[in-house]
């Protein structure tokens, strides 16, 4: 088990038991929690962990500020919508896409990180802002290659659809196609998972968190930064890549709101903060919980609402509608009283 | 006489607006103990930082064992066997005692035994292996600074005020290590203001001042002639010592 988490566990009783309740959750979730939202939930808990780990390598590891993340993760999955209009429903296509996007925002991001990881690191946040823009406008002009603002409908194999219907019950569960679908995100997310505690694990990774402790530090030892950081670049593209793919799989469309957004990209930095930046683990808890309450806070609050309907103030609080409000809240006070994230608290003990 | 591991020829290096170095002319034979002395603000930091590439030179040159150094990277001059000890320790306070000198090892993985050498003339590491360095005092973050540049056999280490600031017992485990770097042949280039520690461990001396160096030769001259420190430094060193 040590050797799988590359010798970088949770480090903390109560993390391990948190991150072994999300990970059987999410490996048991269509047998565990029926319902096609639930479902739902568990296959964008699995794919934000992977982009939100993707991300803590660059922000984490490498101190690099990049708001170009939703970049790479929408050319992922543009790439598996273009690959399968054009090339047709099929696994082939399915590989071949994922892998054009992949490459292409690997490219992307080499091209970036080699013009502007040499300057001052709020400048390659601004580039990656305004290319991550740019694109983001194309698309949506586009039209006739990736569907506008429509975006696009992505034909899959027919065994990953709702449609198929396998002629067997694993727990009392007919296996469908979504069943298949969910399993082919959770396993793909998990491989990814683990690759990235790899290389955060690696000598790559401990030169990086070098570099974020102090790039002239790391360059008198011996090591060149831009390398380093343009690697961590393209790496973690990559991954957001691969993340984007899955997602379009996983939800058969692909739109500039989907994927391109700055909603998203701000959605990740949440996440990695809240979960804790600078461990992967973070990921994990970030994700979980950062998804749980865009999906299920608005119920829970409605019921509360519901429950103390007799009392004066409280119900009009806890309105649903406010449910944004209450995830601002949640944000402020878990950056107050957790600075180092969630997992950066439970691993100090303190 | 053999080449000089290091040559710096009429070295000049500007921070800003400021000319600092004025055209540094500098020695430092292989093998042997150059210490560094000279007021403060004299430009002996400077000088290391130039010789590291962490300052590029408007003028001159830096040959290291016959080849210029002057205008590359930190990074390239680290890898052509350069290694500094800076004034400020330069850990990476959040990595372990172990990461730190795992980084270090810049050529592969590190020597078992040159790892027991260093265990047993810095202890304090071997206790500490897993600790994060950010949690040492003063003293280890010392000897950890100092242990990375000796992890590996380079060809010059740069030593910049190693006993700045600490207790005597720690000076003396510096003092010691560094004895031990030299019987193995090591050739370093020094600055010091601790006289008594320069004294014992320096070969060679050079005095800077302002931005050049205005007196080179065997440190027993200099150590011998209280009137020659009174005239470079302003000060004796046996009243140091």
């Amino acid at each position: 088990m040590v050797r799988i988490l590359s010798g970088d566990g949770p480090r903390s009783a109560v993390l391990s038991l948190i991150v072994a309740a999300i990970f059987l959750a999410l490996a048991f979730a269509p047998f565990l929690f029926p319902g096609s939202r639930a479902l739902e939930t568990a296959a964008r808990i699995a794919i934000f962990i992977v982009l939100v780990a993707s991300y803590d390598l660059l922000l984490g590891y490498g101190g690099i500020v990049s708001f170009a993340h939703t970049m790479f993760f929408g050319l992922g999955a543009y790439g598996v919508a273009l690959s399968t209009v054009h090339l047709g429903r099929g696994w082939g296509a399915l590989a071949f896409g994922t892998l054009s996007g992949m490459v292409l925002a690997v490219v992307l991001a080499f091209v970036i990180a080699l013009f502007s990881l040499r300057v001052r690191a709020i400048f390659f946040a601004m580039i990656t802002l305004a290319v991550a823009s740019a694109v983001a406008v194309l698309v949506s002009q586009l039209s006739w290659l990736t569907g506008g603002e429509d975006g696009m409908n992505i034909q899959i194999p027919r065994e990953l659809t709702p449609a198929f219907r396998a002629d067997f019950e694993i727990f009392g569960t007919r296996i469908t196609g979504r069943i298949l679908n969910y399993y082919l995100v959770f396993v793909c997310c998990t491989a990814l998972f683990l690759l990235l505690l790899r290389i955060v694990n690696s000598p790559f990774g401990r030169v990086l968190q070098a570099i974020r402790e102090n790039a002239f530090r790391a360059e008198a030892v011996g090591y060149r930064v831009v390398i380093y950081r343009t690697v961590a670049t393209c790496l973690s593209a990559a991954v957001a890549a691969l993340a984007g793919s899955l997602f379009a799989i996983w939800l058969r469309y692909v739109g500039p709101d989907t994927t391109l957004s700055m909603e998203i990209m701000i959605d990740i930095l949440l996440m990695v903060v809240i979960g804790g930046m600078g461990t992967i683990w973070g990921a994990v808890v970030g994700a979980t919980i950062f998804v749980l309450a865009q999906n299920y806070l608005q119920n829970l609050m409605g019921a509360a609402a519901e429950a103390t309907a007799g009392l004066p103030l409280v119900p009009d609080l806890l309105n649903p509608d406010r449910w944004l409000l209450w995830l601002g809240v949640a944000f402020i006070l878990s950056v107050y009283f957790f600075p180092a994230g969630i997992v950066g608290r439970l691993r100090s003990g303190r | 006489m053999s080449e000089p591991m290091l040559r710096l020829e009429g070295v000049r290096t500007d921070i800003a607006q400021y000319h600092i170095l004025h055209g540094v002319d500098l020695d430092v034979p292989q093998g042997q103990v150059t210490m560094l002395l000279g007021r403060n603000g004299a430009g002996k930091t400077t000088t290391l930082r130039t010789v590291m590439g962490l300052w590029k030179p408007r003028a001159g040159r830096i040959m290291l064992a016959g080849r210029n150094i002057a205008g590359q990277d930190p990074a390239a001059i680290a890898q052509a066997g350069v290694a500094l000890v800076p004034e400020n320790m330069g850990i990476f306070a959040n990595l372990t005692v172990e990461e730190n000198m795992i980084l270090a090892a810049v050529s592969g993985p590190i020597d078992p035994a040159r790892l027991d050498w260093l265990f047993t003339v810095f202890p304090p590491l071997k206790t500490f292996w897993k600790n994060p360095a950010g949690n040492l005092s003063g003293g280890q973050k010392q000897m950890l600074a100092t242990a990375r540049a000796m992890v590996e056999e380079r060809r010059l280490y740069l030593i910049d005020e190693p006993s700045k600031g600490l207790a005597p017992a720690i000076v003396s485990t510096l003092a010691r290590a560094l004895r031990d770097l030299k019987a193995k042949g090591a050739t370093i280039l020094m600055v010091e203001q601790n006289f008594k520690l320069a004294r014992a461990l320096g070969d060679q001396a050079a005095v800077m001042d302002d931005g050049r160096i205005v007196w080179a030769g065997p440190m027993a001259t200099l150590a011998g002639d209280a009137g020659l420190q009174e005239r470079l430094m302003g000060l004796s060193m046996e009243g140091h010592a």
